[in-house]
């Protein structure tokens, strides 16, 4: 097999990099980070003419290689290193025909360095509606490259690209700009002192860190420490160089490049002046978050319920066709239902990438920024953090994952890190059945008390991530681009392809990437839950049938079956009398037997699966924290059911069910099985106001998902950040709720 | 007359004077914010801030604070 030739496609942002990218690669793509930092990696294969291969390398999108902020400190670092296994052996430099000029910028300093570089000039469909006309072999010829005219929208001229990396040895690496005549005694200087090296390498390498220091740097061979001038002497001849390149560009572009002036402007103007508008601007962005919203809330819930209910008679089908045992359980219910919790968040990932790769690809989220920005700065988020806070009130994974549009990286972290604060909708089950419990029916300027309670958490999670958001901005000192310069891209029609491919790469990082972790730990819980060391729980079923054959059944199951009997035997009667159906003495009482039957057999499950839950590892763990959530008003029961909802905070109703022995598919029985339960110590009802609404505030702030930790895992590349979450969330919510019972008790 | 950038109306131009080194971000001379070069206000965000410029051909967006820095010859005044 022949070597790969190594491809980096280089570029500013908004010049279709991307669409380029996945043109050349198509699905065959791998999307990591760069080691020890959170900048996305891009790799591709790529075939070309005569069996040869390239891979291709999609790097950040960067305005120059004067760094100013991480993405483009990796550029740089990549184009600095001859030794770095990235480092390419041709460079694709991608531009976009509208803004050529401030495009050859970063190719005329690319090609300064001396790397075999094509220029790749995109959106020539739109040559003749913004009325440009180009003279490609002049350009060719004054810049010293090989020029690829293309259409991704079209999909014309990737072939040529392909044709030219296939023959990049015939590219020539004569500098454009000759940078040394800035300050000739100074370039003097450096070339006596290193004589070896390359003088415009050697000026990079000493500019790199005048506007910006990375968080880890990489050192670069060549002794750096030559600093004979001041940094601000180093900025000023830094503006000399641009000015110089901008000289040398517009020279070229006078002769190669006409545009018919009047031809210009139009749609873009008038989108921009409805868009960015004072009412209207405002009111398009919030319908257009109703819609994001509602598609991840709502439309979202089909696919999932039916994910939900696969999974689920999956697992039976297990049970029912392996031999019973350790293994099949292992399947059916920890393995099974594992993936089963990561395949359901797909549903919403894709629909809100969709959406996110609707707005970025049209051109919409820089306006986003520009309407919110001066909103969102006093609490140091980006005006893009919108987007992903409104999202996280459906769920907080991919509003987590829609945090990667922000490019400050501080201001994507304080975004990350205060997401679980907003209300989800696995609190949803939570808040309504406590509020049933505990909460007075009654009005308030004709609005529920439980209405305005459930309002209420919700502008508390808000009010939380807001006020974490603030405080995160003060205190974390995190170097990152102090001020804001935001291209505002012309308006496009998304490619369709390339909404795809988000679509479809986030859906796939999230199950590779989070998906590993959330498998692992939800086999972890379902092991504690269904495991114990105690001969009480390998002897739960013959201890709890010899109990319900002493005593029967518990107080709360002996009256539901009696109370569902006595309304069973009623309704038979009552269709006997209305001749429905002619029955004789037999099989009526045939027919309540078997129905009694049913029902005792489904207490006794119920019954043995409580007293499994209390005496496996599980159970133990509720009990040894018991301690610790009493002065909170809960018990050990409650103490398992908090633990086990750390694998969804859902999973909280589900356990009490199992705990309290009542059949988890009715929500009325579990509701008034909760308000039954009456608390020993103080021989008042367990579920009161005082522990109702410490439950409800637990609930609000605390970090109660192990999914949303491995998505933050992911898309801060450390245990750090969710380890943080983790610790402070939960200790804010513990002390609100304590503060909250011990006043209310 | 002689004015800065944060101080235009919307639709207003001006040629951007020649401005002390190092004040500006890099970036924002990148961008094509030079000497010489002609800036339009094209639009102010709903709460004054950010502002909206088109330079050069380039569309951007900057806060107000930056823009008290660049300093311009009113070229085209709109009577607004």
């Amino acid at each position: 097999m022949s070597k790969q030739i190594k491809v980096a496609l280089i570029g500013n942002p908004n010049t279709g990099k991307t669409s380029v990218f996945n043109q050349l690669t198509g699905l065959k793509q791998k999307v990591g980070n760069y080691p020890g930092i959170t900048v996305e990696k891009k790799e591709g294969v790529c075939k070309l003419p005569r069996g040869v291969k390239a891979h291709i390398l999609d790097l950040p999108g960067t305005y120059s290689l004067n760094t100013t902020s991480l993405d483009e400190s990796v550029v740089v670092e990549l184009l600095l290193n001859k030794n770095d296994k990235d480092f390419p052996d041709v460079a694709v430099v991608i531009s976009d025909v509208e803004n050529l000029k401030r495009n050859l910028l970063l190719f005329t300093q690319i090609k300064d360095l001396k790397i075999p570089v094509i220029l790749v000039i995109n959106m020539a469909d739109r040559m003749s509606r913004t009325g440009i006309s180009l003279d490609i072999e002049l350009l060719e010829e004054k810049l010293d490259t090989k020029i690829a005219l293309v259409s991704t929208r079209k999909g014309t001229g990737i072939d040529q690209i392909k044709d030219l990396i296939a023959d990049y040895k015939n590219l020539s690496i004569t500098p454009n700009v000759d940078t040394t005549v800035i300050a000739p005694d100074y370039f003097e200087k450096l070339k006596s002192t290193f004589p070896k090296e390359d003088l415009y390498k050697l000026w990079l390498v000493i500019t790199q860190d005048v506007n910006f220091m990375p968080i880890e740097k990489n050192p670069i061979t060549i002794a750096a420490s030559f600093a004979t001038k001041s940094k601000s002497e180093l900025k000023r001849l830094q503006q000399k160089e641009t000015i110089l390149r901008y000289q040398f560009i517009n020279g070229i572009l006078k002769q190669a490049y006409k545009v018919d002036i009047n031809a210009a402007k139009g749609l873009r103007a008038t989108l921009d002046k409805i868009l960015t508008h004072k009412i209207f601007g405002y009111l398009i962005f919030f319908v257009i978050l109703l819609t994001i919203f509602q598609a991840i809330y709502d439309w979202s819930s089909y696919p999932m319920d039916f994910i939900d209910e696969s999974f689920a008679s999956a697992s039976e089908w297990v049970k029912d066709t392996l031999p019973p045992g350790v293994f099949t359980n292992l399947i059916a219910e920890g393995i099974l239902a594992g993936i089963g919790g990561i395949v359901i968040f797909i549903p919403q990932i894709a629909f809100l990438f969709l959406f996110i790769a609707l707005l970025e690809e049209s051109g919409y989220m820089s306006r986003v920024v520009f309407l919110m920005d001066k909103l969102m700065r006093p609490f140091g988020l980006s005006g893009k953090s919108v987007v992903p806070l409104i999202s996280g009130t459906a769920c907080a994974i991919p509003a987590i994952m829609a945090t990667r549009t922000i490019e400050n990286w501080k201001e994507r972290l304080i975004t990350i890190l205060v997401t679980p604060f907003t209300t989800c909708s696995a609190r949803l089950p939570v808040y309504l059945i406590i509020i049933a419990l505990v909460i007075p029916e009654g009005r308030f300027l004709g609005l529920s008390y439980q209405a305005l309670t459930l309002m209420l958490l919700y502008l508390m999670g808000f009010g939380a991530a807001i006020f974490s958001a603030m405080i995160l901005n003060k205190i974390m000192k995190i170097k990152s681009k102090t001020f804001f310069v935001m291209e505002m891209p012309n308006y496009k029609l998304p490619l369709i392809k390339n909404v795809v491919y988000t679509v479809w790469e986030k859906t796939k990082s999230f199950v590779l990437g989070a998906g590993k972790i959330i498998l692992a730990i939800s086999i972890i819980l379902w092991f504690l839950g269904s495991n114990g060391f105690s001969d009480n729980f390998a002897n739960a079923d013959e201890i709890v049938s010899e109990q319900i054959e002493k005593q029967g059944f518990s107080d709360f199951n002996k009256t539901n079956i009696e109370s569902t009997m006595a309304s069973y035997k009623y309704a038979l009667q009552d269709s006997i009398e209305k001749k429905a159906y002619a029955l004789d003495h037999v099989a009526i009482s045939d027919s309540l037997r078997l129905k009694e039957m049913a029902l005792q057999e489904k207490a006794t499950n119920q019954e043995i699966a409580s007293y499994k839950l209390e005496n496996s590892y599980m159970g133990y763990m509720g009990k040894a924290i018991e301690p610790v959530v009493r002065p909170l008003g809960y018990d050990w029961k409650i103490g398992i059911a908090v633990l086990t909802s750390f694998a969804a905070r859902e999973v909280f109703v589900g356990t009490l069910a199992t705990i309290y022995s009542v059949g988890s598919d009715e929500e009325d029985t579990i509701k008034n099985r909760m308000a039954a339960e009456i608390d020993p110590r103080t021989k008042r009802p367990l579920f009161n106001l005082a522990s109702g609404i410490s439950l409800l505030l637990f609930y609000a702030f605390a970090m109660q998902c192990m999914s949303t930790l491995a998505i933050v895992k992911r898309e801060t590349n450390t245990w750090k950040w969710p380890a943080a979450q983790l610790v402070f969330m939960s200790l804010f919510a513990y002390i609100v709720a304590l503060i909250a019972y011990q006043i209310l008790k | 007359m002689t004015t800065t950038v944060a101080h235009l109306r919307r639709g207003q131009k001006g040629i951007i004077k020649e401005f002390a080194d190092g004040i500006l971000p890099i970036k924002l001379l990148e961008l094509g914010c030079l000497p010489g070069n002609e800036i339009e206000l094209v639009q102010v965000a709903p709460l004054k801030d950010p502002i909206y410029i088109n330079v050069n051909g380039t569309h951007i967006a900057i806060r107000r604070s930056m823009a008290a820095l660049i300093e311009l010859e009113i070229t085209e005044d709109f009577p607004l």
